[in-house]
């Protein structure tokens, strides 16, 4: 074994280094909450820069199954970004709730790593171990305080429906390895004209596909979705529904990509990609209309996004898939400013946040109001903020793919979401309520609100410097 | 020597059990031993190709399937003595505060 | 295709009719003296106080997580234990070295039980 292996997936290294590091502070120092936020702020920031730095070296390593550079570092850095901030944010709400303890950031952790490993892999064994540890420590989080029912049945039910899933991708993957002779993804994309001629590899590749629409929240396998963003905490739905979906849009796109460059037969694939699309998009966005609970809106608005970055990856072309990276990199910044801003409004675990809680905000609190506008604007994909670009890419790719029937159905769901978003808008702008309503702000959550406006804002005034950035390092 | 689709017939017959196992019971316990089953059914999968091709990577693959297993085995275990703690029941029926 | 089976067919027979002529033979050749003393519990010790059929302390539960966890991760230091005098000529130290940091990850999550009191009965 070279060091340069070891240099060059240093990411990994580091967070499960500190992951393993922090299980031993854990065990042995008594008042080890604050020391492990500490000691995981600072192995983020290594992550980050070091992936960033490293972005020019691309490698394939143990014998192809982990790659490293370029696009897995663009994805290591959004991830470990996603998990900065949430961690930032997550430790004063927790504190409020009187449940602060080392282990949330251990299971983070934990998490993160799974994220990275499903960005990085190459091989379909490890992208499957890398979703387990994700997932995992998802149900786990979910259920973060045991001694909150709704918490309990947030993660009872993610438990249940999420193993499920995963039984489908693993029976998806034993398929495929049967038909294609190894579980190696660049062989099997190689290979791909030839296998699509077996039942048994497209019979696998379905199987695949439920597995991973499940984990990104697509229509069919959606129905877990709005009960465990609502029952976890929240800042623990900010991470699931940004990071978990970025790093199972990263796997899917590595398994689809390199089949969509060379000169393949992606038609079957594309049209059932389409179909969870247009389902995803209308089913969200209708659902969301008739939602009063915050996080629930929220959550329906995740699957309509899923369905509008599925477009991207239907379209089955260079502009799609970047257009699919770029959207998810706006979208996490955008979800977890959302889900902060509604977190500050908690003081335990047990309050629900609904749409009358956010009347007259712009009285009391009018910095608060104005970011979760430019929030909900950029949720709704009009122009000056990222969420714009990130749509007119991926609608961009579907008219250039002949699939214009995606795109306009994307434009007439993005008209019916903007109902919901300018909702919330309406509730705090022009209604007034005589209560005065809390929110508990601090330094932290008003530093992490600021980055992710700040964010949003510069992915919407330049988009082609991400973009192209993207561009660049896709193969 | 008995051939192939023998074995993925029975692990097909064994992933549908789990299956149907999974949308009928309703005891969380009872669905978490249904999946259980499925996953058993992807090893023997996995397990059969890879003796017939004569390559060692399934096997490889069924280890890694099985500590996942167990790993979820735990959690799950643990996610369900948590909700009977507070509910002091596991009938995933009973489970529903949320509602659309 | 069906021949082949045949042997076995006729072993699982044969030891289907030996065993079943066994459990008959003991009632032909045995003496009876039915006694309802005989079909309680413990037939010269203690009355039973309650039925057995309760419910497990959750205590088990927990033991049970625990052993799961512990007990499957032997699976990857079988084929690393066959294989370890090839490996070991492959990658050298490496391979010996990986095995610990396995161990020290197991250790990690033992340790973090043992502290957590999880191993505590009462």
């Amino acid at each position: 074994m070279e060091q340069q292996t070891f240099l060059n997936i240093l990411p990994i290294l580091i967070v499960s280094t500190t992951t393993i590091a922090t299980i031993f502070v854990e065990a042995f120092y008594k008042r080890s909450d604050n020391l492990i936020y500490w000691l995981s702020i600072v192995s983020l920031i290594l992550t980050l820069i070091y992936s960033i730095l490293t972005i020019n070296v691309q490698n394939l390593n143990f014998s192809n199954t982990l790659h490293s550079g370029g696009i897995t570092n663009l994805f290591y850095f959004v991830l470990s970004l996603t998990s900065l901030l949430v961690i930032i944010s997550a430790r004063d709400y927790l504190l409020r709730a009187k449940y602060h303890h080392g282990e949330f950031y251990i299971l983070i952790f934990s998490s993160l790593l799974g994220m990275m490993l499903m960005a990085s892999s190459r091989d379909l064994i490890l992208t499957f171990l890398g979703l387990e540890l994700m997932s995992l420590s998802f149900y786990v989080l979910a259920g973060y305080n045991r001694k909150v029912l709704f918490n309990n049945e947030a993660s009872l039910k993610y438990f249940l429906l999420g193993a499920f899933a995963s039984g489908f991708l693993l029976y998806g993957i034993a398929l495929i390895y049967g038909s294609a002779q190894t579980t190696n993804i660049l062989l099997i994309v190689n290979e791909f004209n030839n296998l699509l001629l077996k039942p048994l590899f497209v019979l696998g590749l379905v199987l695949l596909l439920i597995g991973f629409s499940f984990k990104v929240a697509s229509v069919p396998f959606h129905m877990w979705v709005p009960d465990v963003y609502e029952g976890s905490p929240t800042v623990v739905s900010a991470l699931m529904s940004t990071a978990g979906k970025t790093a199972a849009f990263a796997a899917l796109i590595i398994s689809f990509y390199g089949s969509t460059t060379s000169q393949v037969n992606f038609e079957i694939v594309a049209k059932i990609i389409s179909y969870l699309a247009i389902a995803s998009m209308l089913i969200g966005s209708i659902t969301a209309i008739a939602q009063t609970n915050l996080k629930r809106m929220l959550a329906y608005s995740s699957i309509a996004h899923a369905g509008y970055m599925l477009i991207g990856i239907a379209s089955a072309n260079k502009l799609g898939m970047s257009g699919v990276i770029f959207y998810l990199i706006v979208y996490s910044f955008m979800n977890v400013a959302s889900f902060i801003l509604i977190s500050l409004m908690e003081n335990d675990f047990e309050k629900r946040i609904s749409l009358n809680d956010f009347i007259g905000l712009a009285n009391t609190h009018p910095w608060y109001a104005a970011i979760m506008a430019l929030m909900m604007f950029a949720l709704s994909g009009l122009p000056p903020f990222g969420g714009f670009f990130g749509k007119y890419y991926v609608f961009l790719a579907a008219i250039k793919a002949d699939l214009t029937y995606l795109a306009v159905i994307g434009v007439i769901s993005s008209v019916i979401s903007a109902y919901f978003y300018l909702r919330v808008v309406v509730y705090m702008y022009f209604r007034t309520n005589e209560e005065r309503k809390d929110i508990f702000h601090t330094s932290a959550d008003n530093f992490v609100l600021v980055l992710c406006t700040l964010f949003v804002l510069q992915l919407g005034i330049t988009p082609n410097l991400v973009l192209d950035l993207i561009t660049r390092f896709l193969p | 020597m008995i051939p192939l689709k023998y074995y993925l017939i029975l692990s097909a017959a064994f992933f549908s059990i789990g299956i149907i196992g999974v949308l009928t019971r309703r005891n969380a316990i009872i669905i978490f031993m249904c999946i259980e089953l499925m996953l058993n059914a992807v090893n023997l999968t996995l397990v059969s190709f890879s003796s017939f091709f004569g390559d060692s990577s399934g096997q490889i693959f069924v280890f890694f399937v099985m500590a996942v297993a167990a790993a979820e085995a735990a959690v799950g275990l643990a996610i369900i003595i948590a909700l009977f703690r507070n509910k002091l029941t596991i009938n995933v029926d009973e489970v529903n505060i949320f509602k659309w | 295709m069906i021949e082949q089976y045949i042997p076995l067919i006729l072993a699982i027979l044969i030891a289907l009719l030996f065993s079943l002529f066994l459990l008959k033979a003991s009632s032909w050749f045995g003496p009876q003296r039915p006694n309802p003393e005989k079909l309680s519990t413990y037939e010269s010790g203690m009355e039973p106080v309650r039925t057995a059929r309760e419910r497990f302390s959750v205590k088990f539960y927990i033991v049970a997580i625990m052993f799961i966890i512990f007990d499957i991760e032997v699976v990857f230091l079988y084929p690393w234990a066959v294989n370890l005098k090839n490996l070991i000529d492959l990658m050298g130290f490496f391979i010996i070295a990986e095995m610990f940091i396995f161990i020290i990850i197991l250790l990690a999550g033992y340790l973090y039980l043992l502290k957590k009191g999880a191993l505590k009965w009462d």
